[in-house]
């Protein structure tokens, strides 16, 4: 049975020799992602608390590490590597659509509710 | 990808069902799309737990004073034990897919003892969150209830390596317990349908006594400025407790939680605890796999894609941890 699994990642500059070996590279990699986000998450450096676009530093390093480690599971763990691109778009782009959306109405709302509260609940003081 | 398992003599026959655009089973699809929806409602999950968080953000109880324990040992250490729970799960998920490569392989024995690898990890990983529960249940310091619902704490600023700094103490340390009377109330004594919970630990009178008689404990509230707590001063902690305090509390429940917002405590036990779920359905799924890759079932079909789907199942219940780690833990 013929099982062809792309072996390449980060855009084809690791190369693996077989499936095996390219699922402990993955997980070497993701390990290594856990680690600086515990350190991170432990000594919290001084220079990370600087608030960049509405949010810390820190915590944007929090979150795309965690993108990326979410990409790998899907991509090498999952196989999506390997699915039709037709697949693959139908659940990712699905998927990435609505949870952004949603996030950006909540987050939205949740910020506007506690100015109202913070605001002595004054919506719009003109 | 074809690894159809079932097939009606159909295959190339285009208008006869033989055409897979997607190049997937129908089976492997369907899991894709269950786990596209499961992983809507996890998303919806944590961006709740995103806009209560907004909305209390100048409030919002600290993770790394709350989750600082791991088993066994005593002491301060933030991040090691759900660290280690991480490192677990992605630990499982690599024996899993070390499972379906070897499927791919058909390589019974193999597949079995990976199989077998994967749910021993699953099963000390909701050993783990149970332990986890437990700890934040059970509490620390202890704390008091405002009438408002507000949580205030308790410390003393100490000298740690020349600089003075806050330091927390528990409630139990510096408050005794006075001997009270009370009758307590029988359903066939009053109203039938109330019933009395058991009296907390310390009454307020103790704990403003206690306060009283240890001039160097200070009340710390729930208001983040700068990024730390704001302590009180003596006057203002004593004013504080005596005029607003309620009730004391130790641990965390769904009403209530010594940590702070008590919505800190429901998300908590919600989300980890639907996440804890997925993770206990998935270890039966793959136990029952795991029997019918022992007994021959797919080495009989020539196929072993039921591993491959149980397999996308586990890998995703891991993909929610990154997440939840991430939001409950990290930011």
């Amino acid at each position: 049975m013929a099982h062809e699994h792309k072996l390449a990642i980060f855009r084809g500059l690791l190369k693996f020799k077989s499936n095996t070996q390219k699922i402990w590279g993955v997980l070497i990699f993701l390990t290594i992602i856990t680690a600086i986000e515990v350190v991170l998450g432990i000594y919290k450096p001084e220079i990370l608390e600087s608030q960049v676009f509405g949010m810390k530093a820190l915590n944007w390093i929090f979150i795309i590490l965690t993108l990326v480690k979410a990409y790998y599971i899907a991509w090498d763990f999952m196989h999506m590597r390997d699915e039709a691109s037709g697949l693959r778009r139908a659940v990712v782009w699905t998927a990435v659509f609505l949870i952004s959306y949603m996030i950006f109405i909540l987050l939205q709302e949740g910020g506007y509710v506690f100015n109202v509260y913070d605001n002595g609940f004054i919506k719009k003081d003109f | 990808m074809s690894t159809t398992v079932a097939t009606a003599g159909a295959e190339g026959k285009i208008w006869s069902g033989g055409n897979e655009p997607l190049r997937a089973s129908y089976g492997k699809m369907m899991m894709w799309f269950f786990i596209l929806s499961d992983a809507l409602t996890f998303s919806g999950f944590l961006a709740a737990y995103g806009f209560s968080r907004f909305k209390f953000i100048k409030e919002w109880p600290i993770a790394d004073e709350v989750f600082t324990h791991i088993p066994f040992f005593h002491g301060n250490y933030p991040m090691i034990y759900v660290a280690f729970m991480t490192f677990i799960l992605i630990m499982s998920s690599v024996t899993m897919v070390l499972a379906v490569d070897a499927g791919h392989h058909l390589k019974q024995q193999k597949v079995a003892v990976y199989m077998f690898l994967t749910i021993i990890g699953g099963i000390i990983f909701v050993g783990s969150q149970g332990w986890e529960w437990a700890t934040f249940i059970k509490g620390e310091y202890g704390a008091v209830q405002t009438k408002g619902g507000n949580i205030l704490q308790f410390g003393e600023n100490v000298m740690i390596d020349g600089k003075e700094t806050f330091k927390r103490v528990a409630i139990s340390d510096f408050t005794t317990a006075a001997h009270t009377e009370r009758v307590q109330h029988e359903n066939k004594n009053g109203l039938w349908f109330v019933s009395e919970g058991a009296l907390p630990e310390f009454q307020m009178t103790d704990v403003v006594a206690g306060l009283k008689a240890h001039p160097k404990v200070l009340v710390r509230t729930q208001e983040i400025v700068d990024g730390k707590k704001l302590v009180l001063s003596r006057e203002a902690s004593l004013e504080a407790i005596t005029k607003n305090g309620k009730r004391t509390v130790h641990g965390a429940n769904l009403e209530v939680n010594e940590y702070g917002s008590p919505l800190f405590g429901d998300f908590f036990f919600f989300i980890t605890g639907f996440h804890g779920f997925h993770v206990f359905s998935g270890i039966i799924i793959n136990i029952i796999i795991f029997f019918n890759v022992v007994l021959g079932t797919y080495e009989k079909r020539k196929s072993y894609e039921m591993v491959e789907k149980v397999g996308l199942y586990w890998h995703f219940v891991d993909l929610v941890w990154v997440f939840v780690f991430t939001f409950f833990y990290l930011v």
